[in-house]
């Protein structure tokens, strides 16, 4: 139960990668803390990379169930209005969000 | 230079034709305003969950059992991590590792693995609009969002766009005989995208492959592939190389162009769908599924064949379900001897009706089955000629009604063999046709088609051509 | 209670079951216990409350099992037209078109909605400094934490502000608040109650459950939570009816004492420790007996769950894009908007945890990392099946450590993680595990751990409640209006 000092595992680009794997923009000042902080965690956590586990299954679900399919029966759906409700932006009944394919022509995406 | 051969695998999306999504209870329908048919779920609301539509797996094991795979007794559900407008989690829940179906074969091509998946939602480009700082906005429609779908991917043994075609066809309408899916190539219930590579002929290891998308017909698929194997042989030719990476096929100018150019490497972080526990396939819902089989195309081609249906009409019947059904009907409904009837009516079916009702389904024709039988029958037992029998065709296609009271009502009836009212009408038509009739005797037989035009004119075609060929040698004393 | 005799804020002073009891004797009015709570809970200092009922509206029809007692709810369950926010910036001011199951259970049962109470942004702390509304107090001492995540359902029904309260536990985050607000707090069998409407954390760890004055409130409570909902597949209900709780004696038992959770060296404050000894030799007067057991995995068990949770949550919180709900900054196209959006409204603590849950699952690194953390799992819950055949109860403090100072942690992710030490390895194994005022270290609450093999609920709050009636806890962060 002590706080582990480790190596910096995740790098710059590591940091930067995942960022934009997840969709965050992250600032200089926090590329360089969340190293140190990913790296700290990661240290802790690659422990369990010590351990014997050949032969043991991974869990999934602690709970003993499989199936529970639903019957092909339809349930009302919701208002157009209410289902639009919190959207930040609408136009002609759906919600509007800047193109893709701008992104994509710029070389964004 | 050597030769190249495409080698190409084929990855179907196909919406199922269940009553609701895949993972909520929102009806399924197309053309609806937008967002009308969404819920919490299918909207991706904060804490909602999903839940496996059961006839969804119904049908994913219907598939599975038609392309006769391996049908995993567990299987589980993945999530498939990305961000895009039209995918409101953020994931789509799919299939990775443990697939619902796996193996198989239809036709010529193997199978590689059947999955169950949620279709993304559609994105309606907005243009230009200005609406978000002048920059182009899109708007995002979810009532498709959720609608179930099963995956198929196929081995990579399509050698030619052509063949391409051919297997999508068998396939389209082996799952229309299952009944799964309204397979629309155009309205998208169908979605294919090829694989591609091509490789020097002899040559076993596989070149570098692209993935082709958006081949929304039948015709531009062909196009498609066929455009993207030329655009790769001449990279080849030319000693460039292929680069493996998502192309997009434009019908209109027929010119590929790649997706992603510079989108980073995906990666996708697939992980098991902790809302979702594991598809344990029970006894049960395997006898269903088996219980729920049709007679597929495959199996009728051969049953059809076996009744002694020459290879193309039986494939043509079999591959058209519709077809293949009005044709059993009017089997069943006509009491000649199968034997002698039985191909002429296959070509009645696939000849003359397909070619007056086109695409559409004959079943719903004017023609009922039993009326074409009883114009069959009419025909083999020559009471009408085939020239008259095709104008009464006509009528039916127009008004319906019964064969033989149309021959009756417009006189079309045969004259029959041996009747005597033909003989003056030859004489007559020798008479009138005295060069054609020396070229007969001089042996030259070609001629004979101006008599035998005169005198259907004469009949209005209720002669029968050979008789009217007896009926001239005699005269001519040949 | 009758007129006269009380003044509404006595009745703040009842357990629930006791306020029921009141009810249902005639002697109490829902509309008046409402009341009294409402006020209570607009008048709380300690920024338990994000959002409070502004009246009763209709009262619960009489005959109702829980009889109008009100409720105070965690947050990040969805109620209908009300906001919930997970505690976050992305979906402030959201308000769901549909209520969450649990909630929606409990309404039917006779409980209405009070408030809905601060907690960490979407579950993930165990401080409550991560909400974006700000941090939750102590009701023992203002200058310290309440714990987290559902540290403002806990300092709530602490402070009197609720007479229960829901909360979720995802790797500790019930059962820790309720140790340092010294209050009662239960984490059901995963699957026992359903996650339907509950804004996620991690998919596979996260359970609501109870957080009570008395063991007897929460099995109370937890009696009308329990039960299979087909609106999440993961739910299979409880086999059977929760009890109430009435031995007071634990003869026969065996409780099993884990050295990697409890033993010297592993960090646990001293004060904290003698207060779980000195509990033990109680049981064991109450007929119990007591031996060192081992739970050969434990110590990986943070290791597993700081894999698990967050891959888990990156995936969960990548829903929070702007389009559909919550918070949008439009800048430089469709990427501009999402990084914008969820840069900004995410706080860093979420951040944190989505990098390294995005991190851990990324090409290559799964089966180092994800495979891992799941075949631990596995060795986790095999641990406590051993363990079980041989003991009824696994006993180990709740938390580490008291309340401890606001801010004092907030530098030191891992620090902060190190929490969760005691009670993530339940989490882990799915398993039912209760926290119970254990008696105080230098003044404030501590708390001691009980847990059983999945669905063993009735015995693990029969075993608590005996317990709780030796230890004679007195909430002092509700003192008695005599007292002031
Ligand atoms: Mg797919
Ligand atoms: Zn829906």
């Amino acid at each position: 139960l002590t706080t582990l000092e480790s190596p910096s595992m995740i790098d710059r680009e590591q940091v930067l990668h995942v960022a934009r794997l997840a969709r965050l923009e992250l600032t200089e000042d926090e590329v360089g803390r969340m190293s140190e902080e990913l790296s700290a965690v990661l240290g802790h956590i690659e422990k369990i990379g010590e351990l014997d586990l050949d032969g043991v299954p991974p869990t999934t679900h602690v709970v003993e169930v499989s199936n529970a399919l639903r019957p092909d029966v339809v349930e009302p759906s919701l208002a157009r209005e209410v289902a639009l409700a919190s959207a930040p932006a609408v136009a002609d009944g759906g919600f509007l969000v800047p193109s893709p394919q701008a992104d994509a022509d710029s070389g964004l995406r | 230079m050597s030769e190249f051969e495409p080698v190409i695998g084929l990855e179907i999306h196909v919406q199922l034709s269940t009553h609701t999504k895949m993972f909520c209870g929102c009806a399924l329908a197309f053309g609806e305003p937008p967002n009308t048919l969404t819920c919490p779920t299918c909207l991706g609301l904060p804490g909602t969950l999903p839940r496996a539509n059961e006839q969804a797996i119904h049908f994913g094991l219907m598939i599975g059992l038609a392309l006769g795979s391996d049908l995993a007794p567990r299987s589980i559900f993945h999530r498939k991590n990305y961000f895009y407008p039209d995918l409101p989690k953020g994931y789509q829940i799919s299939q990775y590792d443990e697939p619902l179906c796996r193996g198989g074969q239809l036709g010529d091509v193997r199978i590689h693995r059947v999955h169950l998946e949620e279709d993304a939602a559609k994105l309606i480009h907005a243009g230009a609009s200005g609406r978000i700082h002048g920059s182009d906005a899109s708007v995002v429609d979810f009532n498709r969002g959720g609608t179930p779908l099963a995956e198929i991917v196929t081995e990579p043994d399509v050698r030619s766009a052509a063949q391409a075609r051919e297997w999508l066809t068998l396939l389209r309408t082996t799952l229309r005989r299952l009944g799964v899916s309204d397979v629309n190539m155009e309205e998208g219930s169908l979605r294919c995208d090829a694989n591609i590579s091509i490789r020097p002929v002899g040559s076993t290891e596989l070149g570098t492959k692209t993935e082709l998308k958006n081949m929304n017909s039948f015709r531009y698929l062909e196009r498609g592939v066929n455009a993207e194997i030329a655009r790769q042989e001449a990279l080849l030719r030319s000693g460039r190389h292929v680069v493996q990476e998502t192309l997009h096929f434009d019908p209109q100018t027929e010119r590929i162009t790649s997706l992603r150019s510079k989108e980073e490497a995906h990666d996708y972080r697939y992980f098991p769908e902790p809302d979702l526990v594991p598809v344990a396939t029970s006894e049960q819902m395997l006898a269903a599924a088996r219980d729920a089989m049709p007679e597929l195309p495959a199996a009728r081609e051969e049953r059809l064949q076996s009744l002694g249906i020459s290879a193309a009409s039986a494939r043509q019947l079999a591959w058209r379900t519709e077809l293949g059904d009005y044709f059993e009907a009017a089997l069943a409904a006509g009491n000649s001897p199968v034997g002698a009837f039985i191909q002429p009516l296959a070509n009645w079916v696939c000849n003359e009706l397909v070619a007056r009702v086109g695409e559409d389904d004959p079943n719903a024709s004017n023609v009922t089955p039993d009326a074409l039988a009883k114009l069959v029958a009419l025909v083999g037992s020559k009471d009408v000629t085939v020239g008259n029998a095709k104008l009464v065709l006509d009528r039916l296609v127009a008004d319906g009604g019964d064969p033989a009271a149309i021959v009756e009502a417009e006189g079309l009836g045969a004259m029959g063999g041996g009747d005597d009212a033909l003989e003056p009408i030859v004489a007559a038509a020798l008479a009138a046709n005295a060069d054609a009739a020396e070229k007969i005797r001089a042996g030259n037989m070609k001629a004979i088609g101006a008599i035998i035009g005169h005198v259907m004119r004469e009949t209005k075609g209720r002669a029968d051509g050979a008789e009217v060929t007896r009926v001239v040698r005699e005269k001519l004393g040949l | 209670m009758t007129e006269g005799r009380n003044t509404p804020s006595d009745v703040t002073l009842l357990t629930a079951a006791a306020a029921l009891a009141a009810i249902e004797r005639g002697e109490l009015s829902p509309t008046e216990l409402f009341e009294a709570y409402r006020s209570a809970a607009a008048a709380d200092e300690l920024n338990a409350y994000l959002w409070v009922a502004e009246d009763a509206h209709d009262p619960a029809p009489p005959g109702l099992p829980l009889a109008g007692v009100p409720i105070a709810v965690k947050d990040l369950f969805c109620t209908e037209g009300v906001p919930s926010q997970a505690g976050s910036k992305i979906l402030e001011g959201y308000r769901p078109p549909y209520t969450a199951s649990v909630v929606a259970r409990l309404a039917v049962a006779g409980a209405p909605l009070l408030g809905k109470t601060n907690q960490d942004e979407f579950a993930m702390g165990s401080s409550n400094e991560n909400s974006a509304f700000g941090p939750v107090l102590n009701p023992w001492d203002r200058t310290r934490v309440p714990g987290g995540s559902s540290g403002g359902s806990a300092a709530a029904v602490a402070a009197g502000s609720a007479p229960w309260a829901l909360g979720t536990d995802t790797g500790g985050s019930i059962r820790q608040p309720a140790a340092l607000c010294g209050i009662v707090g239960l984490k059901p069998t995963y699957g026992t109650v359903s996650r339907y409407g509950m804004i996620a954390f991690a998919s596979s760890l996260d359970q609501a459950g109870p957080l009570t004055r008395d063991v007897t409130d929460a099995a109370l409570l937890l009696k009308h939570m329990v039960g299979q909902d087909d609106r999440d597949a993961t739910s299979i209900g409880f086999p059977g009816e929760i009890e109430l709780p009435r031995g007071d004696s634990l003869k026969g038992i065996r409780l099993g004492v884990p050295e990697e959770l409890s033993g010297a060296g592993v960090g646990i404050e001293q004060g904290v420790l003698d207060a779980f000894n000195a509990t033990l030799k109680l049981a064991e007067s109450l007929g119990a007996s007591v031996e060192t057991c081992h739970l050969p995995h434990a110590p990986h068990a943070l290791s597993a769950y700081y894999v698990l949770a967050p891959a888990e949550a990156s995936s969960n919180l990548a829903r929070y894009d702007g389009v559909r709900y919550g918070r949008r900054i439009e800048r430089g196209g469709l990427v501009g908007m999402y990084t914008k959006t969820r840069s900004q409204g995410f706080g860093a603590e979420v951040k944190r945890r989505i990098m390294l849950g995005t991190y851990s699952l990324s090409s290559g690194y799964y089966d180092a990392y994800y495979g891992r953390a799941q075949r631990v799992r596995t060795k986790i819950a095999d641990d406590f099946r051993a363990a079980f055949d041989r003991f009824d109860f696994v006993v180990t403090p709740t938390a580490p450590s008291v309340a401890f100072e606001l801010g004092s942690k907030t530098a030191d992710p891992l620090a902060m993680y190190l929490n969760d030490y005691c009670t993530v390895p339940m989490s882990l194994a799915g398993i039912p595990a209760i926290s119970i005022p254990n008696g105080l270290s230098d003044d404030l609450p501590t708390g001691v751990q009980l847990c059983g093999p999945a669905f063993s609920e009735n015995r693990v709050l029969e075993a608590a409640y005996a317990l709780e009636q030796a230890i004679g806890f007195e909430n002092l962060a509700h003192p008695p209006r005599s007292r002031e």
